[in-house]
């Protein structure tokens, strides 16, 4: 019998998040953990390589709240509302302090692919003929061996850690995703470390009772985290809907230093959980993003003895 | 004689005559922003047959409301397929069953080549925009390429700040002034919008472009083409607005 890997944030980032890693809080919009985020920030971690697809207000926080030396990503922006001001006020002009390395959507997915199954690059159909690969040298032109087809390779991607964010998981740290996957799984097999957190902690016979739902093995997790609303003010398909007036809000926020510094006063550094942070925004905000329900079909699967 | 027409602004032409680009389309990559209301406008009117795609790893979406981003829980319930978003991208785009990538852009040239990345030196830039995202692999995979954008001497440059993707498979370009299609690896405007005059059209772009046959502009909104941004995709005005 494997044992509970069940354990509280703090205690997940004190042992597992370290000066200096490479980390990913991966979640392509649906499922982004900024419960994890934001304790990174209040363990005041530094010199991190952060790495997303999408760095969404998550990293925008955490380049803002200075735990990051470098950012990793394919594309930079407050999803369906417009930039990301803390990174680009580090970004633009001569303020430029933040390291970025840049690919595309289905460069970074390959990263983590190669860094999964260990391969020294993974080849795609992209790049050709673009600015990308001057930009960032990583990104190189390769021959097929098989004739004269010629493709573009990038580098493995391999987190020191990968958090991500789940409806479920037993204790063991079997986990179980539903809706948008976004590359989670490779970003966890990727990784040497992995956090998952969970809306709900089940039996393993739940997992058990729906295998073809479960998107990693405990054999892959070190650490399960039971944070129900832990992507707020992102989303949960069948939990909760992303708090849009959130992304709308961080775009008046992050414009300022001093608003977004006040702003992580609040309601990171200010509040000293996530159950104090859902305290703090009230039932009231959060019974309105409930969706109604929609459930699933469910399938047979047949008893074989 | 046709009904009196209600007045409509500039953001809503473009929408509507990139929605009508769309028609007997089969299967759409969706991008943010513009190219989203669009197409589900498309899917409403012109397209019903349209199999809307996001990068997100959705094929066959049915959104029940305009999505809030690329990655909106509604783009989920009731689609046909959920995907890992290296199945999306590997089988469904670079196995060459896009018929149609929608992209938007900061600037273009006259070759539909498309900066999304910053705007200056890319090492020191005046403005850091997104970046790629998806579009580099969706220009150089899906069969053919949308763009939907508002022109300006800004945005229609001579020569683009970075090339985040390239132009080779752009058919069709729709702006708030008119409708471009490409000729021979040029634009070539094809239509002015009603009240656009070839004048207006010249001042918003840096090139002087080739022009086709453009004596009949293209056919203003209808009303049920507005009912439908108005009253469902677009309540709030957040893209037309």
């Amino acid at each position: 019998m494997s044992s509970s890997k069940v354990t509280s944030m703090r205690d997940a980032v004190a042992e597992l998040v370290r000066d200096g890693d490479t980390v990913a809080i991966e979640g392509f919009t649906h499922l982004i953990c900024f419960a994890a985020g934001h304790e990174i920030i209040r363990q005041r971690r530094r010199d991190l390589t952060l790495c997303r697809l999408t760095p969404d207000l998550v990293y925008d926080q955490m380049i803002a709240a200075g735990v990051a030396r470098k950012l990793v990503f394919s594309w930079l922006g407050n999803p369906g509302v417009g930039s990301l001001h803390a990174v680009r006020r580090v970004t633009e002009g001569d303020r430029a302090t933040l390291e970025l390395e840049e690919y595309s959507h289905f460069g970074m997915v390959a990263r983590y692919t190669a860094g999964a199954m260990k391969l020294p690059f993974f080849p795609l159909r992209s790049y050709a003929e673009t600015d990308l690969p001057t930009a960032n040298p990583l990104i190189r032109p390769i021959q097929s061996p098989y004739g004269g087809d010629q493709v573009y390779a990038v580098p493995p991607l391999a987190p020191d850690v990968t958090i991500i964010h789940a409806q479920r998981a037993d204790a063991a740290g079997n986990t179980q995703v539903w809706g948008l996957l976004g590359c989670q799984k490779e970003a966890a097999f990727a990784a040497d470390r992995v956090i998952v957190v969970v809306e709900e902690l089940v039996d393993e016979a739940v997992i058990r009772a729906d295998p073809n739902r479960t998107i990693l093995p405990g054999l892959v997790v070190d650490a399960v985290v039971v944070e129900p609303w832990g992507a707020h003010p992102s989303y949960a398909q069948g939990h909760y809907d992303r708090d849009n007036a959130f992304y709308l809000d961080w775009d008046a926020i992050s414009r300022d230093a001093g608003s977004l510094d006040a702003w992580l006063d609040e309601w990171v550094h200010g509040v000293a959980s996530r159950s104090e942070y859902l305290a703090k925004l009230g039932d009231d905000r959060l019974r309105a993003l409930r969706p109604t329900p929609a459930p699933s079909g469910s399938v047979d699967y047949g008893e074989y003895r | 004689m046709s009904e009196p027409r209600s007045a409509f602004s500039a953001s809503e032409m473009m929408i509507v005559a990139a929605a009508r680009e769309l028609a007997d389309q089969r299967v759409c990559f969706v991008g943010v922003g513009l190219p989203n209301i669009a197409v589900n406008l498309a899917r409403r009117t012109v397209a019903p047959q349209l199999e809307l795609v996001y990068e997100a790893g959705v094929f066959g979406a049915r959104p029940a409301r305009l999505p809030l981003s690329i990655g909106d829980p509604t783009i989920v319930t009731g689609a046909t397929a959920v995907t890992s978003m290296f199945e999306l991208f590997g089988y469904y785009l670079q196995g060459g069953l896009i018929n149609v990538g929608f992209l938007g852009a900061a600037q273009i040239d006259r070759h539909g080549n498309i900066n999304t990345t910053v705007i200056g030196d890319y090492a020191s830039p005046r403005t850091r925009l997104p970046g790629s995202g998806g579009a580099c692999e969706i220009a150089q995979n899906a069969k053919s390429v949308f763009v939907i954008m508002r022109q300006s001497p800004r945005s229609f440059v001579e020569e683009i700040d970075f090339r985040t993707s390239v132009g080779d498979r752009i058919s069709v370009v729709v702006t708030d002034k008119g409708i471009y299609h490409m000729d021979d690896g040029e634009m070539r405007l094809d239509s002015l919008h009603p009240g656009v005059s070839l004048a207006d059209l010249r001042a918003s772009m840096a090139w002087t472009p080739r022009v086709g046959d453009v004596s009949m502009e293209t056919p203003p909104p209808t009303d049920e083409e507005l009912r439908l941004i108005r009253e469902e995709l677009d309540p709030q005005g957040v893209y037309t607005g």
